[in-house]
């Protein structure tokens, strides 16, 4: 956000006439960059779905490679990082400039862990030559076409991986902004931004941990 | 700027309920209910979500339009999906699919089906 | 004339790292002509190709490459961003009476995105090219040779470009109209550029994906839309057309959204229907994502989906229909002139009612297994993107020139070129019907004898059409040579954005505009800057 220094605030751009406005349509286009996101990965479900549905055998059986109990971990270290996050806004928006910090750290941190939990199952499946499409190279399946769910395995987990990559990066950038004090109750919208941001990263979730580790 | 401060007690107590639904829906995962468990899997999911949307992206308090966008944009994308299922279902055999595979190349029917939609059961595959 | 938007601040810098929307606009507007030049150019080529059947100036293969980059080049790089990103981004801030667009950065990053999106198509463009058609149907695009991957990543990047359009423009229209400015009082061009970027929000992402798919399939052989693997190639083009259905309503809403302000102004008359025409906007870009499917009516989808699309089809041509009747009753009674925007509008009128009619045609299951890929759809989609789109494009073009820059043009020449693309588009597109009923397909390379006659009248006619093009870029370049005279309001019109100077100044209005009348009151003489209070 800008820093322009004008008569009615500090972070007031000069085409808004007040920070209520500007927060407004701050809100307003993060939520359409969120719809953007939903219809993207959307896409991916459409064709998860419908690929399921014509191969349900197949994709029971390679189901069963995934760990569950890695899948879980991740779903509970995403949600909690959902908490951290909307405590780093509840915190700026109740004038505790350090807990921001503390809480937006502590969001990088299970953002870390998921990725590295993420590390751990994807170089299992390297190792089982459980990979998309033609790379797949996994030996003594009983149903065969088990390819298919794991192209959709890596393309979604792995679009989802690049967001919370890119999620990490601007909730680093917020960071630097707290720990220089920017924010407070009369200016917090960075930190709520980039918070929708990231509960949509966990939304998604919410759903691919079910759909891609959970369904018979 | 919403006038709405939740406080940090609710936030923890949704925290403590999307975890509780967290070990349920893989508890469930875990029994078989036929076609119901897309049904309950999906639905636990979306109650999941319904909470960090309305409590945590804080659409229980704010100004609608946001809500708006979203359910609109959800909605656009059930649209898409129920409609590519519908098609795909109505050009895939239903018939029982045989345990083994055959190997020959589908034959794709070019043009409205005279009567019954008679498709080819994308099915088979080869190995690489 | 002190200082305005156009020279200051001063230098090369400072247009590059400009959040100005109306410098952004006039970028945009550069960028779009030239790309429309591009396009054109690959036309030519293809209507030369054609004047006889077999080899004439190219081989088949490069002719199955020209045809795909004059579409590519024409929709994603041209006709798409075409109004909403020049005269939108121009227009719409002053239309509102708002300073700037909600977020003058990601206009700059959108702009940028733009121009990469570009590059990365020359790029597809001088290492081999693509032959699949814009459409990239697989299996072909996904195991062809030949830069489709760079391709459609170009196509990728130029989504974000107008995603962020459309995120800025929802933003602007619902948070900067200047006070006493309700959504009823609002511009109908503002209406139709917000149904637009909802189509641009909602639609460009599934290309998006699409276009990310390809790219899976062809690296990872990923198998969703291959049948030998068990995928399924009829839902690559039920991914594709979610989108490429709205984009064609993104293509034509900006369109209509200039008539309906060049229409009141030169008929001096209020717009008939205001609501009706701003429901209308908003009930075409909703229907609008329900008739994807009948682009697929002959590709093997099943009866049921086929029904279900002609019916929808059949609806969104409803509120298209309402708006057109309403343009003819703001011209009833009418004190109707014909300068050069309304010359276009006018032509638009025509011209959008043949082709949105002709949809109809194949929009009906029947007719469509006759005319599907044939030269029918061909003019059909020439007739409401060109015949619609550009004629819009250009009127507004005119309408809005004397305020982007100061000037006038020549209104004799404009008036000559109005001429010749009118009678060069009809020459060059009617004949295409016939050709295509009769049973010319598209894309093809080579024909039967008995279509060469027609196939030479629709090449004498995009010789028209180029003549005409080449007479307005030299009478626009001509005009920005001329002393910066125009008035605030050359046209008598209504609408805040004739309030200010011409060109304005940089930050718009001197005074902060505030709004106590309806738009297209041209009962009462136009509001005076007295009347304009601070």
């Amino acid at each position: 956000m800008s820093t322009a220094a004008t008569p009615h605030g500090e972070f007031l751009q000069h085409h808004f006439t007040t920070a209520e406005q500007q927060a407004d349509a701050g809100k307003i286009g993060m939520w359409l960059f969120l719809v953007t996101e939903v219809l993207l990965f959307g896409g991916l479900f459409v064709g998860f779905a419908i690929m399921q549905s014509l191969h349900r055998e197949a994709f029971v059986a390679a189901h069963h490679q995934l760990d569950r109990v890695l899948g879980f971990i991740n779903t509970v270290v995403l949600l909690t990082s959902s908490y951290t996050m909307v405590m780093a806004v509840h915190s700026a928006r109740t004038d505790r400039r350090k807990r921001v910090v503390v809480y937006l750290l502590l969001t990088l941190i299970c953002a870390g862990v998921f990725l590295g939990i993420k590390y751990v199952e994807y170089s299992h499946k390297f190792h089982e030559g459980l990979l998309p499409g033609r790379y797949y190279s996994h030996k003594g399946d009983s149903v065969p076409g088990q390819f298919m769910f794991f192209s959709f395995y890596f393309m979604m987990t792995g679009l989802h991986g690049v967001h919370i990559l890119g999620g990490m990066a601007v909730i680093l950038w917020v960071l630097r902004r707290a720990v220089r004090g920017d924010f407070s109750h009369a200016y917090y919208t960075p930190v709520d931004l980039v918070g929708l941001y990231w509960h949509l990263v966990d939304l998604i979730w919410i759903y691919l941990f079910p759909l891609l580790y959970l369904i018979k | 700027m919403e006038a709405h401060v939740t406080p940090a007690a609710t936030y923890a107590k949704v925290l403590g309920v999307l975890l509780a639904l967290t070990v349920i829906t893989v508890l469930a995962a875990g029994f078989n209910f036929g076609s119901w468990n897309v049904v309950i899997a999906l639905g636990i999911a979306t109650i999941k979500a319904s909470l960090v949307a309305l409590f945590f992206m804080h659409l229980r308090h704010d100004k609608p339009i946001g809500a708006v966008i979203f359910v609109t944009g959800a909605a656009t994308l059930g649209v898409f999906l129920m409609i590519c299922m519908l098609d795909s279902d109505a050009r895939t055999e239903s018939a029982v699919r045989p345990a083994t595979r055959d190997a020959g190349a589908p034959a794709l029917s070019v043009g409205p089906s005279p009567s019954a939609p008679e498709r080819r059961s994308p099915e088979s595959r080869r190995l690489p | 004339m002190t200082g305005n938007y156009l020279s200051s601040p001063r230098g090369l810098k400072s247009w590059l790292i400009t959040v100005d929307h109306k410098r952004i606009g006039v970028m945009y507007l550069f960028s779009v002509l030239f790309a429309f030049l591009l396009g054109g150019i690959f036309a030519m080529l293809i209507r030369i190709e054609l004047l006889k059947p077999g080899h004439n100036i190219m081989s088949a293969d490069t002719y199955n490459r020209v045809f795909t980059l004059h579409g590519a080049i024409m929709i994603f790089l041209f006709i798409i961003p075409s109004i909403p990103a020049s005269l939108g981004n121009f227009v719409l801030p002053l239309m509102l009476g708002a300073k700037d667009v909600a977020f003058p950065r990601l206009n700059l990053a959108s702009y940028y995105i733009y121009v990469a999106g570009a590059l990365f198509a020359i790029a597809a463009m001088v290492t081999g090219a693509v032959d699949t058609g814009w459409t990239f149907y697989t299996p072909y695009s996904t195991t062809t040779n030949g830069s489709v991957g760079l391709m459609t990543f170009a196509v990728f990047v130029l989504g974000f470009s107008s995603i962020f359009t459309g995120i800025n423009f929802i933003a602007t229209i619902h948070k900067l109209r200047a006070p006493g400015m309700g959504w009823f009082r609002m511009p109908l061009f503002a209406w139709g550029i917000y149904a637009t970027a909802i189509i641009q929000v909602l639609a460009t992402p599934v290309i998006g994906i699409t276009l990310l798919l390809i790219i899976m399939e062809r690296v990872f052989s990923v198998g969703i839309f291959n049948p030998q693997l068990g995928g399924d190639p009829i839902l690559f083009q039920h991914f594709f057309w979610f989108y490429s259905h709205p984009a064609v309503y993104i293509m034509i809403l900006p369109g209509m959204a200039i008539i309906s302000e060049v229409i009141p102004c030169f008929s001096r008359k209020t717009i008939f229907g205001y609501k009706a025409i701003a429901y209308s906007s908003i009930a075409i870009a909703g229907v609008s994502f329900l008739v994807w499917g009948h682009h697929m009516f002959v590709s093997g989808q099943s009866q049921l989906a086929n029904a279900i699309f002609s019916f929808l089809t059949f609806l969104v041509a409803i509120p298209s229909g309402v708006k057109v009747f309403n343009w003819i009753a703001t011209m009833y009674r009418g004190s109707i002139s014909l300068e050069a925007p309304m010359l276009y509008a006018i032509s638009f009128l025509l011209l959008f009612a043949i082709g949105g009619l002709t949809g109809l045609f194949l929009g009906a299951l029947a007719t469509d297994v006759h005319l599907h890929d044939t030269y029918f759809v061909v003019a059909h989609f020439h007739f409401v993107m060109m015949g619609g789109t550009v004629m819009a494009f250009l009127s507004g073009l005119h309408y809005w020139w004397p305020k982007m820059f100061g000037r006038m043009y020549s209104e004799k020449w404009a008036r000559v070129s109005a001429a010749l693309i009118f009678v060069g588009f009809n020459v060059t597109f009617l004949s295409q019907f016939v050709l295509g009923s009769r049973g010319m397909p598209r894309r093809y390379y080579s024909y039967l004898d008995q279509f060469q006659p027609l196939h030479v009248f629709s090449t004498v006619g995009s010789w028209l059409l180029g003549l005409g093009f080449l007479i307005m870029a030299v009478y626009l370049w001509a005009s920005l040579r001329r002393p910066m005279d125009a008035p605030a309001n050359p046209w008598g019109a209504t609408g805040l954005e004739w309030q200010t100077t011409s060109p304005p100044p940089e930050h718009n209005f001197e005074n902060a505009p505030s709004v106590t009348r309806g738009p297209y009151d041209y009962s009462s003489p136009e509001p005076t800057s007295a009347e304009v209070e601070a």
